[in-house]
């Protein structure tokens, strides 16, 4: 019954979460553009296999893996563990203390991110118009990477307590200085990354990590504090997939020496799913 | 019977996607905390709708998503109406960021950021109006940003002059700010792109540049949903420092 209830209600927010796509798609299609929308069925098919698609998959994550996670994140933060296993592994109190906790904010950053259905959405376009240069896998791992290194990072600055401003400009000043010398056709959908990777599967169980960590440590008031490793999870997948480009570039370079590379990312990344 | 193999084949994929998070929450359940997995049996049947969901959702995408996106962009170029286009864009970048979730949580916890702090009264209603000029407010900036990035790929301006001028935006208005309202608009940029609006806003931006002649899919197609991360941070700042 209850499962019913929880299942009926993550229906009703998917179907409200397309309803103004829709709308806006379907009154422009009717209204300026005047044409039937090609293959109607079957792009209407396609449509609702994803509203379907995204509500069991929301469903599903909120019953099993949801819950846990934002115990596991409560948990970990609590002061009565944190002290625990600082004495157990023999560290001197300080922000050492907090080793769970960045371990935990790397792992779940990374996994989270392989899971994002967003990001696997933009890695199978990046993949179909670069020809199959940049693998789906190989970019989602960069970005995934880019993620726990931010989402660790994020943690460690509410731990001792820095303000964040220091923090993003610092990561903007690697951003603009990477750009100029990356492989040009990589810098859009780099920056693209950013904004694709928080979404459905990482926002939930990051913010209770934020959240957690700030009201556990003193000295931290979570209104201030608790935000911003959401911005952390955005600007460092930029880093990261700039830097697998300029690697993958760098890699291929260095048997040829001609510069032809700029769409041959990482060649030797595993194929993945193609349809 | 093919295409039973070939579902087969995806949900393993799916699956394989899922597992580091999986392995993730059990180690840190069993190693780290020392505590049991709680009701084995809720777990498997949440992951299996989980398996299934991202099987369907990667599905319909090839199949609705992507080409619908791409049509409309098609049909948007061959009527070579900018003005219409524009509006879209706008249309697009509004109806979708206005009804999102996550950004409805986050502009909660800034009107109470914003209480706390002392810049507006601490009651319900004071917390609602706040609350509903942010959700505008970011809408709006979402709605700039699909225009400013459908523009850019129309005259093939090279994305990272304009990111970059933005984020000079960004740092200049930090230091303006109020302290309490940093760390959320920093955040409202990775919030505001729903799992449905990449697909498609790539599938736009992708097809747009496919279609102009001269503009590369990869190099100008890409960028919209940078804009779309960076605006909201710009205006929600510029919110706090009025209201």
């Amino acid at each position: 019954m209850e499962m019913l209830a929880l299942a009926l209600r993550t229906v009703t927010s998917t179907v409200h979460d397309v309803l103004p796509i829709a709308a806006v798609i379907i009154g422009f299609q009717v209204l300026v553009l005047r044409r039937p929308i090609r293959n109607f069925r079957r792009v209407a098919t396609g449509f609702f296999y994803v509203l379907l698609g995204l509500a069991l998959f929301l469903l599903g994550l909120e019953r099993a893996l949801f819950p846990l996670g934002r115990l596991m994140a409560e948990q970990l933060t609590s002061p009565g563990f944190i002290a625990g296993s600082a004495a157990e592994m023999f560290l001197p109190h300080g922000w050492a203390d907090y080793v769970w906790v960045y371990l935990f904010a790397f792992a779940i950053g990374f996994s989270t991110t392989i899971a994002e259905p967003s990001l696997i959405a933009v890695a199978i376009k990046a993949n179909d118009v670069s020809g199959g240069a940049i693998r789906v896998n190989g970019l989602r791992i960069a970005v995934a990477i880019g993620v726990a290194v931010g989402i660790t990072l994020g943690s460690y600055r509410i731990v001792v307590g820095d303000p964040i401003h220091w923090y993003i400009i610092g990561g903007y000043l690697v951003v603009i200085a990477q750009t100029g010398f990356a492989p040009k056709s990589i810098v859009p959908l780099a920056y693209d990354s950013g904004g694709v990777t928080t979404s459905t599967v990482t926002v939930p169980l990051v913010a209770a990590l934020g959240l957690g960590l700030a009201e556990t440590v003193p000295g931290r008031n979570p209104i201030i504090d608790g935000f911003g490793l959401i911005a952390f999870a955005s600007l460092f997948p930029i880093i990261a997939v700039l830097t697998y480009a300029q690697l993958a570039t760098w890699w291929t370079n260095r048997g040829r020496g001609s510069d032809e590379y700029n769409r041959e990312i990482a060649p030797d990344m595993p194929d993945y799913r193609q349809e | 019977m093919k295409g039973l193999l070939s579902l087969l084949r995806a949900m393993l994929g799916s699956l394989r996607d899922l597992a580091p998070i999986i392995l993730v929450i059990a180690f840190f359940q069993l190693v780290v905390l020392h505590r049991p997995l709680p009701d084995v049996g809720g777990l498997l049947t949440g992951l299996m709708f989980t398996v299934l969901g991202l099987t369907f959702f990667i599905h319909g995408l090839n199949m609705g998503l992507f080409p619908l996106g791409e049509s409309m962009a098609n049909d948007f170029a061959n009527k070579g109406s900018l003005g219409w286009l524009l509006v879209f864009a706008f249309a697009l970048g509004f109806g979708t960021t206005v009804a999102e979730p996550a950004l409805i949580a986050v502009c909660g916890e800034a009107a109470h950021a914003a209480a706390n702090a002392g810049f507006i009264e601490d009651t319900a209603s004071a917390r609602q109006q706040y609350m509903t000029g942010l959700r505008i407010t970011v809408a709006l900036s979402v709605g700039l940003a699909i225009v400013i990035g459908v523009f850019r790929i129309l005259k093939g301006w090279p994305v990272h002059y304009m990111i970059m001028g933005g984020y000079v935006l960004v740092v200049i208005m930090t230091a303006f700010a109020p302290d309490e309202i940093i760390g959320i608009a920093y955040d409202s940029g990775g919030v505001t792109t729903s799992t449905i609006t990449v697909p498609l806003v790539t599938a736009l931006g992708v097809g747009l540049a496919s279609s102009i002649r001269g503009r590369d899919p990869l190099v100008d197609g890409f960028g919209l949903i940078a804009f779309a991360s960076l605006t909201p941070m710009i205006f929600v700042m510029a919110y706090g420092m009025i209201v």
